[in-house]
């Protein structure tokens, strides 16, 4: 008889720039000064949209809006990893890794005023349509992933789920599937402690969600989600490990969902002002700012101008947004099939009446 | 040519396919070494590799989700479930995405899968190993429906629907997966969807059936003096009113056998499509034989439930009285 320890993990956090601004050298991912003032002007510009897009919807100018507030560091620096021609299968919340992704704003605008063409992305990049149901997109990406891999090419699939996400089957799926298969995939879990009301620790008894790829045999990573440079470092490490061929991630970036669940939520009800006041002192935008502070990258004079310029190119974007025509009617039937089946040909017919 | 069953035939399709097209691939439970529970699959392993013929984890869900992930980027999966009560799990994934990849992606992405499941009872299988779900994937826009009811046209729908751009649900009549014997070319070749036919004419009444239904309701109309034009469907979704209302103008009178459940089933859609467009031709009111409104009952009992020879002479007699 015999009883011993057959398997155990260890699971990584990676932090590189602390709430103060304060980096360790080590750690710190290869990156030009240009490369940092993009970073933060990109944070700028994010933020900037998503103060805005909120605004739009209490105005009446689109419907349901659903804010990354907060989220920024998180979905900058795992988006702007990937080539225009790896796969990204976002969900409701990924508002601004598409902008990463160069999927225009007044594009989103348009999704959020009510017209599916939003969401369609340029043909130059392969950004999946927004999930609406929650979890179920994490298996699009490694099934991806596993075309690439099949077809011999180069390209990597990336998913963002959230943490309430993990708790369907579909996140099961997608990292049984991805580890079986060894497929070039990267989830990106934004575990942003809530999911609309319910808090992280409802979601699962784990104290990671990072450690449940090892049960899969897949890579599982913890990162300061509120830490541009962690998250950077952390995606880009997991996306050259696919692309050679060395398997998918699970990467867990620990952030909060500083806004309402949506523009129909109140989070007032579920969380306490503390909380959230803590949570604002992690602020990925002014954690990225000290450091540069600090670092002789960033200047009043420099904030002021970014900000500004922010403000403009969104500006631009609601106007090219309001410039926009309705959809046709006619377009809901269009698209369906490659081809107009009889049935759908009767209708347009009755719909043009 | 050679004779084929509908599993031969079947299994030729997929031959050819994988043979002529090198983003096809099988994709399921038990279809590599093992052949498939059915056997359609057997010696496709050996011939195309695990690269082609994918043995996957046991998860229809899964396999549903990644072959969605597969066909967006560029693949043709062809996911084999093992029976029709295991898709229960995957319609998440068919209705929420694979339906609506075209239209939410406004025509960028395309999710061009085959879903391969065996349907129906007759077999004394077990529980959730008979059921008839035409009628919930045809209801959801975006997916295309076929069902074959010979071994001819099983492989020439087949290969129509692994060419086709978009997602179609391809139900195997289990039945009678060995039941109908007959010469099908080797090479390959199509037969179009959205096409009913008329397998054979007649003039005092219109019968129609699809799948395994289809091979009893010509049984039982040939032990009858009638005249029955008999058109099988073959394609549930985008169906093909055309040839159905034209024969019911002809004849004036219809019943439509179909073992699904009958309470918002596919044959009613038939009959409101008959009363839209026919109506003034009918001389009686059309008649639907379907199975009953309960569980689809086990071994015991399944005789009671699929539409016999003598429901559907019974109905035919109905519909010619009145």
């Amino acid at each position: 008889m015999v009883k011993k320890v057959v398997e155990s993990f260890n699971v990584e956090y990676l932090q590189v720039m602390d709430e103060n601004g304060i980096v360790d050298k080590e750690l710190m991912p290869k990156l030009s000064d240009k490369q940092i003032k993009e970073f933060y002007e990109t944070m700028i510009l994010l933020r900037a949209f998503d103060d805005k897009s909120f605004n739009m919807q209490r105005q009446g100018r689109i419907g349901t809006y659903i804010q990354y507030k907060g989220q920024e560091a998180s979905q900058l620096g795992s988006a702007k990893v990937l080539n225009d021609d790896d796969w990204m299968f976002p969900m409701y919340r990924s508002g601004a890794a598409l902008i990463v992704r160069k999927h225009p704003m007044h594009k989103l605008l348009q999704y959020g005023g009510g017209d599916i063409r939003g969401l369609k992305t340029t043909e130059k990049v392969n950004n999946f349509p927004i999930s609406i149901a929650v979890g179920t997109q994490s298996p699009h990406a490694v099934g991806c992933a596993w075309a690439s891999k099949l077809k011999g090419e180069k390209t990597v699939a990336m998913a963002y789920t959230g943490e309430g996400g993990t708790s369907r089957g579909d996140f099961h799926d997608a990292l049984n599937f991805a580890g079986t298969n060894q497929v070039p995939a990267i989830i990106v879990c934004e575990n942003n402690q809530y999911a609309i009301s319910v808090p992280r620790n409802k979601q699962t008894a784990s104290n990671t969600i990072a450690q449940k790829a090892f049960a899969y045999g897949v890579y599982g990573i913890q990162v300061d989600g509120n830490d541009i440079f962690a998250v950077y470092k952390a995606t880009k490490e997991a996306v050259d490990k696919a692309r050679a061929g060395k398997g998918p991630t699970l990467i867990e970036n620990l952030t909060y969902r500083l806004a309402d669940h949506s523009t129909s939520d109140d989070a007032k009800k579920y969380r306490s002002d503390k909380e959230v006041n803590e949570w604002l002192k992690k602020d990925p935008i002014i954690r990225l700012e000290k450091y540069m502070r600090s670092a002789k990258l960033l200047d009043d004079k420099y904030k002021k101008e970014v900000a500004a310029k922010a403000a403009a190119q969104v500006e631009e974007e609601v106007k090219k947004f309001e410039s926009i025509p309705d959809p046709k009617p006619e377009e809901m039937l269009t698209n369906i099939y490659s081809e107009l089946t009889p049935d759908l040909k009767e209708e347009l017919e009755e719909l043009k009446k | 040519m050679t004779k084929m069953n509908i599993v031969e035939a079947v299994k030729s399709a997929l031959d050819n396919e994988l043979k002529k097209d090198k983003s096809v691939l099988v994709m399921g439970e038990d279809v590599g070494k093992n052949g498939g529970v059915f056997r359609v699959t057997d010696g496709l392993y050996a011939k195309f590799g695990p690269n082609r013929v994918i043995d996957t984890p046991l998860s229809e869900t899964g396999i549903m989700s990644t072959a969605i992930g597969l066909a967006v980027n560029g693949m043709k999966p062809i996911a084999e479930f093992q029976f029709s009560g295991f898709i229960y799990g995957p319609l998440d994934q068919l209705f929420t995405h694979a339906s609506k990849v075209r239209s939410r992606s406004s025509g960028m992405f395309s999710c061009p899968l085959v879903v391969r499941t065996p349907f129906g009872g007759g077999i004394r299988a077990l529980e959730l190993h008979c059921e008839s779900v035409e009628a919930f994937v045809g209801h959801m826009p975006g997916l295309k429906v076929v069902i074959p009811s010979s071994p001819y046209d099983a492989k020439g729908l087949l290969l129509s629907a692994i060419r086709d751009p978009d997602p179609v649900i391809f139900l195997e009549p289990m039945r009678i997966y060995r039941a109908i014997k007959e010469e099908v070319p080797d090479k390959e070749y199509t037969v179009p969807l959205g096409k009913a036919k008329i397998v054979e004419e007649g003039s005092d009444v219109t019968v129609i059936s699809y799948g395994a239904m289809l091979k009893y309701t010509r049984d039982a109309l040939a032990k009858t003096d009638y005249s029955a034009e008999i058109i099988d469907i073959r394609t549930i979704s985008p169906l093909d009113t055309e040839t159905i209302i034209n024969s019911v103008k002809n004849t004036g009178r219809c019943v439509i056998v179909s073992e699904a459940p009958k309470n918002l089933g596919f044959a009613a859609e038939i009959m409101a499509r008959i009363n839209e467009k026919a109506f003034f031709d009918l001389e009686a009111p059309p008649v639907r034989v379907c199975g009953y409104d309960c569980a689809f009952p086990l071994a015991k009992l399944e005789n009671f439930y699929i539409p016999d020879e003598k429901r559907i002479i019974r109905a035919v007699d109905q519909v010619m009285k009145a």
